[in-house]
């Protein structure tokens, strides 16, 4: 373990730095100080902070409670009370502002005396066990009482009281103990300011005062989403974390990145003698600023679960027993295989996905390695069946293949527009700070065929809810764009200094065309002409409007003409190149964007260059001392299509479940089957391991050294917490396996990939360990080797120079209702979970959501004799599937919903292999089906039960004996 | 033609389709075609040509003048 990275406890300096939006604006220019005397001491500090914080940053820590540097200053327990030269009375230092020339006093014979009477009567209806309570060590009430030097309670403590309030235990992770609620209503302010959910309260006035969950419900019932926000803000013992009570404090700190989404939150890992104890939310951490969600900030329990496999295994055929044998000899194996394969198929026969869940340095000798080892390009990653779009798209259009923003700038957007996202379930960190906006006045314009909660929630309305068909998309965004035109409402001038004003003329007459307008496109989309019009002018007219979008403008047949047309459309109105504008891809998965920065795509290198690119190639040719093939590889659905038709038969799976989320299940299953070497390296036996004839034991993100980058570009590190279960770190497991076909691959750490990719990537220039240590996190492009990174892109021009305007025809897709399949599938996810649900199945979060569940409108329902919480048939021409109904009208009529978090729902048997034109991303957005009453499972899941119960057999004497 | 080629065939006129947004039919094949050798396996190219040598017929104009067009194909300049 690196001790270098131990870190202390977090600072608390009492109250936010002068605006709590001040992030956005990158600290450019000097900001305005005054000079103020604390104690005798003068100091020159930020202009418009509170005295308290201006103290703290002297050097001297007023007694506070209802304070924290997360929440505004509340000023409500009294204690920070201090004296003011030339003012009357004891001002509450976390509400008083410093002024030029203030003389402050933190500390006299009388401010002692008001503090104790405050600490007294707080002290006389808590209770007094210490020494045996869960805060014992980490409790700011205990702390006060200290540094105030409290020695009686003169009232006695029989008066009326509270001490006899039940706990609640409801929620999953923490537990709330009124009983030593000190009502400074941090958690309130917290659940309110930093999560946005507002579901706790005071009930009661004086002192009844109360803290309640939603209408006084238990937690589990309430609106409370487990955030934990209210858990880290509680200054005492009444929320706190399960595992704290359990284990006690804990006594070192890690800093890293979380695994779970694209937005990578920063963690304080708290461990006890090398076990984990408590993920806590980094305030330093630039993407998150010190909130989380119920997956980075409880759902750990998946990394010491039973079904880890820590053991190497090997078979030869998928209808035998698994072996557990050495590292060695499974890596032996695995090479002789791949080997036997080229030797006898060709070259071009093996190839090997890299994972968006790896880190960068892992991902990046998988691609390595078969470029290579395996001497190949036959190599593509998981980011194929999500963001790929993304990448051709905004590659296409500005130059670039990754959002343009860092998240900090929806804090200066005026008008906000989520297509196809759903952001307080997805990457919920983010939709905190995107709520704070709108809570602030922020326009809101929701393109979705879903009303998600964004649509209307506590404080929180859209001004307009596009509620279109799926399958509509472009049709939508042409007519936005064509709105914008058509009422002469395009920023002109940043057009003419920015964009290829041949392409942009080009498409301007393209998008004026009749057929594009939201007269002509209301009957295919199903959005009133009159709103698109509105919601064009409402964006247009911004000033900062910002576009942020996810699966559901990836995941379609038009994935990537969507994505063009929504960088056309922030083009055309001068949304680019500033804070609070922006193309802003929310991606899935916590390394989706490495993934795809480390060149895993079969036609380009790091950095997205192509491979035809000569100059590109020399350079990895010399580094490497390999020659490289020119061509591009397979992607992964080439790969299958390749493997029924008997010509490619191995691969190399690094931390990817296709069986389960790959679309069309029953064609993924007879391309694995079709294979002749199937090597999984996984946390556990996943799905696609059953098909698997080698497994290798990978380490989950507490094991391991490394980098993650987020959505934003951030490059943030991982650190190794624990030692790797297995063994062996994940990027030595690809070296190994290089170096025994021939290919010698060795580092001796992470840090020496990070400095060979800066080598050859010129928008790593100069990222290092060291820089990243120094610096937190760094976002690319870094152009030369002294960059901090880059918050904002395109900022003078595009990356490719000029803006290209794509045109973007509106090509409907193939798969349409019609009377067999009359009904239209879309997939998403939940908060508790998360995608294939590998992990948060394992922990839980199961009791948040059991299975997935199929949300059906009420009328749809009724002409099917479908009711609520029946089991329903689905049927497309892919395959059948069974689920459970829900009616609801949160899905409109002719529309169906449903997340693939289990893998017995069989949720992508239904879907097909259509997928995007440009880059084979699968259509998981749309599915022609037909819904009907059912009593018992589909065929497929019958078929699924027994598969997996033979493959559970067939592993269980090589895991025992593990 | 086999289950593959059908699929290659159908990829293929899903990408001449989303290139159509003009009637030059000549603009478009060399948009398809580019697009194919950026970003086409060469062993799908070849599959895609033996297709189009068959019965070109099945393919779309601007496909079949893309066909002519790749990389590594037989004939193709």
């Amino acid at each position: 373990m690196n001790l270098y990275y131990r870190v202390g406890a977090e600072r608390d300096l009492g109250t936010p730095a002068v605006n709590a939006n001040s992030a956005a604006k990158g600290g450019a220019g000097a900001a305005p100080t005054v000079n103020v005397e604390i104690d005798g001491r003068s100091v020159v500090v930020p202009e418009g902070i509170s005295v308290m914080r201006a103290a703290a940053l002297a050097g001297a820590n007023i007694p506070k409670l209802c304070a924290t540097e997360d929440l505004a200053a509340f000023g409500s327990c009294r204690l920070c009370l201090v004296t003011i030269e030339g003012r009357k009375g004891y001002p509450a230092s976390c509400t008083t502002l410093v002024e030029e020339g203030m003389v402050v006093r933190t500390q006299t014979p009388r401010l002692a005396e008001l503090r104790r009477n405050v600490m007294e009567l707080y002290i006389s209806d808590h209770p007094l066990d210490c020494l045996t309570c869960a805060a014992n060590g980490d409790c700011e009430l205990q702390d006060m009482a200290g540094a105030v030097g409290l020695r009686t309670v003169r009232y006695g403590y029989d008066g009326a009281h509270h001490l006899d309030k039940p706990k609640d235990e409801s929620a999953l992770y923490f537990s709330f103990d009124p009983a030593k609620c000190i009502v400074c209503s941090r958690c309130v302010r917290a659940c309110e300011e930093q999560q946005g959910t507002y579901a706790l309260t005071i009930n009661g006035r004086g002192f009844d005062s109360e803290v309640v969950a939603s209408q006084n419900e238990a937690f589990i019932d309430s609106e409370c989403v487990s955030c934990g926000a209210c858990v880290k803000a509680c200054p005492t013992a009444t929320l706190i974390e399960k595992s704290v009570i359990e284990h006690g404090q804990p006594e070192s700190a890690v800093i890293t990145t979380c695994a779970y989404c694209g937005v990578g939150c920063s963690f304080r890992a708290e461990t006890q003698g090398g076990q984990l104890v408590r993920m806590v939310p980094n305030r330093d951490g630039h993407a998150n600023h010190g909130h989380a969600c119920v997956k980075g900030r409880f759902a750990f329990g998946y990394a010491t679960h039973q079904d880890r496999v820590t053991t190497p295994l090997v078979r030869d055929s998928i209808e035998d027993e698994w072996r557990a044998v050495s590292w060695d000899e499974a890596i032996r194996t695995a090479a002789e295989r791949l080997q036997a394969i080229q030797a006898r198929y060709g070259r071009k026969s093996i190839g090997g996905v890299t994972s968006s869940r790896c880190t960068n340095e892992e991902v990046y000798v998988v691609q390595k390695f078969v470029r290579a080892a395996a001497g190949n390009n036959n190599v593509d990653t998981c980011a194929r069946v999500c963001h790929s779009p993304t990448g051709y798209g905004l590659k296409t259009t500005l130059g670039e293949s990754a959002g343009t923003q860092n998240f900090d700038s929806v804090l200066e957007a005026d008008v906000i527009i989520v297509i196809g996202a759903n952001p307080t379930d997805a990457h919920p960190v983010f939709a905190s700070a995107m709520k704070r906006r709108l809570r602030q006045g922020a326009g809101l314009i929701v393109v979705d065929p879903r009303a998600i909660d964004l649509v209307q929630s506590p404080h929180v309305r859209a001004d307009h809810h596009l509620q279109l068909k799926p399958g509509a998309n472009v049709a939508v965004i042409n007519a936005l764009a064509h709105a914008v035109i058509d009422e002469g409402l395009e920023d002109e001038a940043y057009i003419r200094a920015r964009c290829d004003l041949e392409a942009y003329r080009i498409w301007r007459a393209f998008i004026s065309e009749a057929r594009n307008s939201p007269e002509a496109t209301e009957a295919l989309s199903g959005v009133p002409a009159a709103q698109v019009r509105a919601a064009a002018r409402l964006y247009a007219g911004a000033g900062n409007g910002a576009i942020y979008y996810g699966l559901g403008v990836t995941e379609h047949s038009q994935g990537s003409t969507m994505v063009m047309g929504i960088a056309n459309l922030a083009m055309a109105t001068g949304n680019l190149g500033r804070p609070g504008v922006g193309v802003n891809p929310l991606r899935g998965q916590n390394n989706v964007q490495g993934a795809c920065d480390m060149g895993s795509f079969p036609h380009e290198l790091t950095g997205y260059r192509h491979l035809s690119d000569e100059a590109t190639r020399r350079l990895f040719e010399a580094e490497w001392q390999v020659a490289l093939d020119p061509e591009p590889g397979y992607r992964i659905p080439n790969m299958f299509d390749a493997a029924i038709g008997g010509e490619f038969k191995g691969l190399y799976v690094q931390g990817e479940d296709f069986a389960q989320s790959d679309p069309d299940t029953q064609h993924v299953y007879a391309a694995l089957s079709a294979m002749e070497c199937v090597i999984v390296q996984d946390l556990f036996l996943n799905e696609t391991a059953k098909f698997a004839h080698v497994f290798l034991p990978g380490c989950s993100f507490l094991e391991k050294d490394g980098t993650f980058t987020n959505a934003e570009r951030r490059i943030s590190p991982v650190r190794k917490v624990i030692a790797p279960l297995s063994g062996m770190d994940e990027w030595d497991i690809t070296c190994r396996l290089a170096t025994a076909m021939g290919y010698e691959m060795r580092y001796s750490h992470p840090s020496e990939i990070m400095d060979e990719i800066a080598r050859l990537t010129p928008t790593f220039r100069g990222v290092s360990y060291a820089k990243l240590a120094e610096l937190g996190s760094i976002q690319w492009p870094c152009r030369d080797e002294a960059s901090a990174g880059t918050p904002l892109m395109h900022v003078d021009q595009f990356v490719r120079g000029k803006g290209y305007f794509a045109p973007t025809p509106y090509v409907p897709t193939d798969e349409r209702a019609n009377a067999r399949y009359p009904l239209l599938l879309t997939t998403g996810r939940v908060l508790s979970q998360y995608n294939v649900g590998a992990q948060t199945r394992r922990t839980g979060a199961v009791a948040y959501h059991r299975e997935d569940i199929l949300e059906i409108h009420p009328t749809d329902a009724q002409v099917r004799g479908i009711v609520d919480g029946s089991w329903v048939g689905l049927k497309s021409r892919a395959g059948e599937t069974v689920l459970r109904a829900k009616v609801t009208e949160r899905v409109q009529p002719g529309v169906l919903y449903t997340t693939f978090h289990h893998p017995e729902s069989g949720a992508n048997v239904i879907t097909t292999d259509n997928s995007d034109w440009a880059t084979n991303c699968p259509e998981y957005k749309v599915t022609a089906v037909q819904a009907y009453p059912v009593s018992k499972p589909s065929e497929w899941q019958e078929m699924f039960r027994r598969f997996t119960a033979a493959q559970q057999q067939l592993s269980e004497q090589a895991l025992s004996e593990a | 033609m086999t289950v593959g080629a059908a699929k290659l065939v159908r990829m293929a006129e899903q990408i001449t389709a989303n290139m159509a947004y003009t009637d030059d039919v000549e603009l478009v094949a060399a948009r398809v075609a580019d697009h194919l050798n950026r970003f086409w396996d060469p062993r799908m190219l070849m599959a895609l040509a033996e297709v189009a040598s068959g019965d070109a017929d099945q393919l779309s104009p601007a496909l079949k003048a893309a066909v002519r067009q790749l990389r590594g194909v037989k004939g193709n300049p």
